[in-house]
């Protein structure tokens, strides 16, 4: 999946936001996608995109020599900067659209699968978003915020979860955040007061004791300001998830993990079991995260079970049936983005492909030994 | 807002770094008491526990406990709030806020009332000191101006969900009263805008067909009584007919047909005949189709004295019974056939979950005023049913006033039931303060006035502690087997594989 293009600039000296469309009659759209040397509609948009190559003396923004422009579809939402560079923000026909707030980020996970950086680029997001989410179209399902760190935006980051409300009352926001910063009461307070009950913060806790959650995110009271942030968050009445990446550090003390997340947060909403990527950080780590998920089931059964025994909403993301055990299949579920998701040949043969999430592309750099075509027919439980 | 650190590089580090050094830990409350021969169980003050090995409650006291040699138990202690490495725990938020919430069932105050609607019935049996066979209704039926006294009270009650139960004698040999108080109740619960259950005890022999009609229209749950098999249920449960059980099981199929399956259910009363067929009347409950149970002990009222002796070979008994019964129950779990037993449920409830569970005979504060207010059928208030069938004995020690003349604070906050609150709390009794199964017991201060005299209670032969320990060491015991504690999950939640 392509989220990026490039071309050369014309006439762009900040970035320009909005949808794209290939028929200059839809001045509704903002952004025109030209095979045209030129055209008289191009006066209607923000900006022209095209392959050729133009040479313009247009007071038009105008981006050309671009490769390709297949990727883009009508409606997508796309930026462009002064460089040149062609982001895309949002696609119409997906249903794994997610914001990107910020790069930065206060933790440092040793299984990080989009390395922070450390310059500030608050601004530019939010710029780039409070223009963006006007233009979603309003019967979005679904839309993540992720980053970096969200809420490292400050009051950016409540002004555009405000937004959101405003503009999209009917969509789903999963926002994955470390939940730190809700440590702060008023944070989490004036999250409290957006008041939307479709926002859903997912946030990760990796242990129940300090030190082993603290060194995977590689932080100091970070355990401590993710489980006060968690209370207070529902103190105000906020909707949780708990995510667990499923690796060497994680599985030891998981079950133990489960019983304090029962008793201590029985108030989450859903929480999620979550297989490794092999993205950013996690291949430099390898040695210190791999292990094959076919020697982890016992300990991801007593979780799993035990949370779901007594009631709570679990899943499984990013597993492959045939590496589950076959108790477990009832709860995994098919997470992967689709930009994301592949399958081996192998998979081919499975009978069970249909209901499989599959791998991640960055998962051929190490995957379990035990991926194998499953077969209804030798199957014990069904 | 918060502000970003930065850091100076992203560079990893091990995990070390991130223990804390501390020379030593600090102890946070917690309780302790051996459950086998190799185990002791800690419990911390919210009921939170680790099974251990024996001895690891005083290396733990002495400071003994390393966090270098003894990794997995230090931090083990750490997450479960036994320890802390400052001196206030930096989550004692959750601490606090576990706390409040097992403690939650006392923010709404009263919500059961019990009417004794009429103190008659038509059956004799041997163990009940209350009831009467009569015709006159003036003098042991509840007046209708006790009745719109009762719902008086009832309506001032802070909970807004509350509980009409009606209790006998026989509560439908009085339908029309019940009829009367139900409409009643309803009026007066829209004006003071509570949600109301309505709950009639009956041993269903003088339901009539004509009585469904209402019974459903008003949502009014049956609560029936099932001793065992016809040879223990008509033994226990004297008929001139002798044929208590043929009605009894006529009246819950009537019920079921015209109310449905989660709108009836059965009450078992043990007695010293019931004691010997423990596994008879576990197999007659899963025959009639129940899915539960409820083991409750004899009743100390009838057989009560001061007897130690006597007490507590009673109680063993009973244990023995108990136990037997029980097994047979995992047995059928075990096959397949879901049915729990409702006492062990409320302190695995206790014990497992994080959730309050305002059970009245089983709970510290205790049930009685704080949850349950009885009023009789001659317009006395009693705390507790038991208290009643005390005063049925001539002991009015537990009479907290009577309707039409006391005042709600009179009856709720007088000085009967000051004096009954300073031994409500187990967590202020001795015998229970330090008790590792506080957090799973409760108080009963009419129990031990009934059974040792005062309301305090001494608890090296008190047979509410004797029954409580016993039945909780017995269910940790079980759960080390891990299919058992699966079989409990289930009771907790109601789910059924």
């Amino acid at each position: 999946m392509i989220l990026k293009t490039k071309g050369n600039t014309y006439d762009i000296d900040a970035p320009i936001i909005g949808r794209v469309t290939r028929f200059p009659e839809n001045i509704g759209y903002e952004i025109l996608i030209s095979e045209n040397i030129f055209s008289k509609d191009w006066y209607r948009f923000k900006a022209v995109l095209s392959t050729n190559k133009i040479i313009s003396s247009l007071e038009i923004p105008l981006i050309h020599s671009i490769k390709n422009l297949d990727h883009l579809n009508e409606g997508d939402i796309i930026i462009i900067n002064t460089d040149g560079i062609v982001n895309t923000i949002y696609r119409v026909n997906s249903n794994h659209n997610f914001l990107l707030f910020t790069e930065r980020c206060n933790s440092n996970c040793l299984m990080c699968s989009q390395p922070p950086k450390d310059r500030d680029d608050t601004e530019y997001f939010f710029n780039q978003y409070i223009q963006a989410i006007p233009l979603i179209p309003k019967d979005c399902l679904e839309i993540g915020i992720t980053g970096g760190e969200p809420t490292l935006l400050g009051n950016r980051f409540l002004k555009l979860l405000n937004q959101l409300k405003e503009q999209l009352p009917e969509t789903e926001i999963h926002c994955l955040t470390n939940g730190r910063s809700f440590a702060w009461e008023n944070v989490a307070q004036k999250v409290g007061e957006i008041d939307n009950k479709r926002l859903m913060l997912a946030i990760p806790l990796y242990a129940d004791v300090y030190h082993i959650h603290d060194y995977i995110v590689q932080a100091k009271d970070a355990f401590n300001q993710t489980v006060k942030g968690i209370y207070n968050l529902a103190k105000y009445g906020q909707r949780i998830e708990i995510r667990i990446v499923l690796h060497k550090q994680t599985i030891p003390r998981l079950a133990k993990l489960a019983k304090f997340i029962y008793k201590n947060m029985p108030f989450v909403e859903h929480i999620a079991f979550m297989g490794l990527e092999h993205e950013g950080y996690t291949s430099f780590n390898i040695d210190k995260l791999w292990i094959d998920p076919i020697d982890y089931q016992e300990e991801l059964n007593d979780a799993v079970t035990y949370l779901s025994d007594f009631g709570m909403n679990v899943s499984i993301y990013n597993a492959q049936l045939c590496t589950l055990s076959e108790n477990l299949w009832e709860y995994s579920r098919k997470s992967i983005s689709d930009w994301k998701n592949i399958y081996f040949d192998e998979c081919n043969k499975c009978d069970l492909l249909d209901q499989c999430g599959g791998m991640f592309a960055s998962g051929v750099k190490k995957y379990s030994n035990s991926i194998k075509a499953v077969s209804i027919s030798k199957l014990t439980n069904l | 807002m918060v502000s970003v650190i930065q850091k100076k590089n992203r560079k990893f580090k091990e995990i070390d770094y991130y223990k804390n050094e501390v020379s030593n830990y600090f102890l946070l409350p917690f309780r302790f008491q051996k459950i086998n021969f190799q185990k002791e169980i800690l419990v911390n003050e919210v009921g939170d526990f680790l099974i251990v090995p024996i001895g690891t409650a005083e290396k733990i006291i002495l400071k003994k406990i390393s966090k270098i040699d003894d990794e997995e138990l230090y931090f083990d202690l750490i997450s479960n709030f036994f320890i802390s490495e400052d001196p206030i725990p930096i989550l004692l938020n959750v601490l606090e806020a576990r706390y409040r919430t097992k403690k939650s069932f006392l923010e709404h105050f009263t919500a059961l009332h019990i009417f004794v609607i009429s103190l008659r019935c038509e059956h004799t049996c041997h163990y009940c000191q209350v009831s009467r066979v009569t015709e006159n209704k003036d003098q042991f039926d509840m007046s209708l101006y006790n009745i719109d006294e009762g719902i008086k009270i009832m309506m001032q009650s802070p909970n807004p969900y509350i509980t009409m139960e009606f209790q006998g004698g026989e509560a439908l040999l009085a339908f029309n009263n019940i009829e009367y108080a139900v409409k009643r109740a309803k009026e007066e619960a829209i004006l003071h805008q509570k949600n109301i259950t309505f709950v009639i005890c009956t041993n269903l022999a003088p339901l009539s067909d004509d009585m469904l009609p209402f019974i459903k229209e008003h949502n009014i749950m049956i609560s029936s009584s099932l001793d065992g098999p016809a040879f223990i249920h008509n033994q226990n449960r004297h008929r001139p007919q002798r044929n208590s059980y043929e009605l009894t099981i006529q009246g819950l199929e009537k019920c079921r047909e015209a109310l449905g399956e989660d709108n009836i259910s059965a009450l078992l009363t043990t007695t010293n005949l019931s004691l010997d067929y423990p596994g008879e009347i576990v197999d007659e409950y899963v025959q009639q189709g129940f899915r539960n149970i409820f083991l409750r002990p004899i009743s100390p009222y009838g057989f009560a004295t001061y007897n130690e002796k006597k007490n507590k070979y009673q109680t063993e008994k009973f244990l023995n019974f108990y136990k037997t019964a029980f097994d047979r129950i995992i047995d059928y779990n075990k096959k397949g056939y879901y049915i729990r037993e409702d006492y062990a449920t409320v302190i695995l409830k206790k014990i497992l979950t994080p959730f309050p569970v305002g059970y009245v005979d089983l709970q510290s504060p205790a049930g009685m005023i704080n949850n349950v207010i009885v009023f009789n059928y001659d317009g006395k208030i009693y705390a507790s049913d038991e208290a009643r069938m005390l005063a049925e004995m001539n002991d009015f020690t537990f009479q907290l006033g009577v309707l039409g003349q006391s005042s709600y604070n009179d009856i709720f906050y007088g000085e009967k039931a000051m004096d009954i609150a300073e031994n409500w709390t187990n967590e202020s009794l001795a015998g229970c303060s330090e008790c590792a199964f506080q957090a799973y017991c409760g108080a009963d201060p009419v129990l031990n006035y009934a059974t040792q005299g005062n309301m305090y209670g001494y608890r090296p032969t008190n047979v509410f502690c004797q029954k409580n320990m016993e039945i909780i060491r017995y269910l940790f015991n079980l759960m080390e087997d891990e299919s058992i504690e699966k079989i409990f999950r289930s009771w907790i939640t109601g789910h059924s594989e």
